[in-house]
């Protein structure tokens, strides 16, 4: 038995087909998450067509220093996560744990910002609730931007930290010497999973910290 | 696919640079006046300009097979379909029937 066979399931005929299959079950999954946060994205759409100017209000209460600090951050982190699988591709250990180890701390350094930024919204009364103040004429409409802010941003944070957690358990596989250049499926698949959480970040900072800096 | 070349570190850095230059020119644009309902378009046509890149470059799929595209291209297609169908509704409604024009006053009831 070869060293890739080793790797294969039983009820996989060959390691390519297991392979492939592994690989299509990670996009139907990606696929229901676009579905997932889609939904989101569509509400905001709705909200923002009937209060633009709340909206735009709203979102100028941003930190878009902050925001784009951190989408630059999470897009070297795709980097990073881009790099640890073609070590893994390559069979190179040590930059694979590297890479994984230094998408971890962009990882963390991420959310390290977007706990700041939430701390500072508490102390600006800009979390929904009984303790909200906003402009009084646009306070209802700004309190539904927020409850979007908050839903959106923590939704994708979540998803954050279980990419960091994903990416914890890899590093301790890949430390036992469990990938090759012919078996590194669970670094590709996570770098997927890494990836599309770079993508709805991609979506959420213009349209969240964004859309009213003109005005 | 295991079938996949192994994409270069060159072409990473490339789409990694792309992606921060677009990340800075979406930033600059949204300061400046472009007139109304530009800076949707502008926001969204660059934000969608670095999914592609991530999703063919960082997530191989432009290495990938017919199969794969379609997976993928299935997720956006019916993301389309819910954004799509609920906007349509959303912004002909004040045309077909122009006593609930306005903004629903009852949204956020106090």
């Amino acid at each position: 038995m070869s060293k890739v066979e080793a790797f294969r399931q039983h009820h996989f005929e060959d390691v390519e087909q297991q392979h492939e299959a592994s690989w299509l079950g990670m996009w139907v999954f990606l696929a229901t998450e676009v579905m997932f946060f889609g939904g989101m994205f569509a509400c905001y759409f709705v909200y923002r067509h009937w209060y633009l100017q709340a909206f735009a209000s709203a979102s100028n209460h941003l930190d878009v220093l902050l925001g784009g600090i951190n989408t630059a951050v999470l897009i070297c982190s795709s980097f990073t996560m881009a790099l640890a699988v073609h070590s893994a591709e390559t069979a190179r250990r040590k930059p694979l744990i590297a890479f994984l180890l230094l998408t971890i701390v962009l990882g963390l350094l991420f959310l390290g910002i977007k706990f700041y930024e939430y701390h500072t919204k508490f102390e600006e009364h800009l979390v929904p609730g009984s303790s909200f103040r906003f402009e009084a004429s646009l306070a209802r409409p700004a309190e539904i931007f927020f409850s979007f802010y908050f839903a959106m941003t923590g939704m994708h944070a979540v998803h954050m930290i279980i990419g960091i957690g994903l990416l914890t358990a890899l590093i301790f596989k890949a430390r036992r010497g469990r990938f090759s250049a012919a078996y590194h499926t669970p670094v590709e698949l996570t770098g997927l999973y890494w990836h599309f959480v770079d993508i709805v970040w991609i979506f959420l900072f213009p349209l969240l910290y964004l859309v009213g800096r003109h005005l | 696919m295991s079938s996949q070349p192994v994409v270069s570190v060159r072409t990473y850095a490339l789409v990694f640079a792309s992606l921060l230059f677009l990340t800075a020119l979406t930033t600059t644009v949204a300061f400046v006046d472009l007139g109304k309902g530009m800076h949707e378009m502008a926001a969204l046509t660059i934000a969608v300009c670095k999914a592609v890149l991530v999703i063919l470059y960082f997530m191989h799929v432009r290495y990938s097979d017919r199969l794969t595209w379609v997976f993928v291209g299935a997720g956006f297609f019916w993301l389309l379909i819910l954004i799509g169908g609920t906007m349509d509704d959303v912004l002909t409604r004040p045309q077909l029937s122009p006593s609930t024009a306005s903004v629903p006053a009852q949204a956020y009831p106090r």
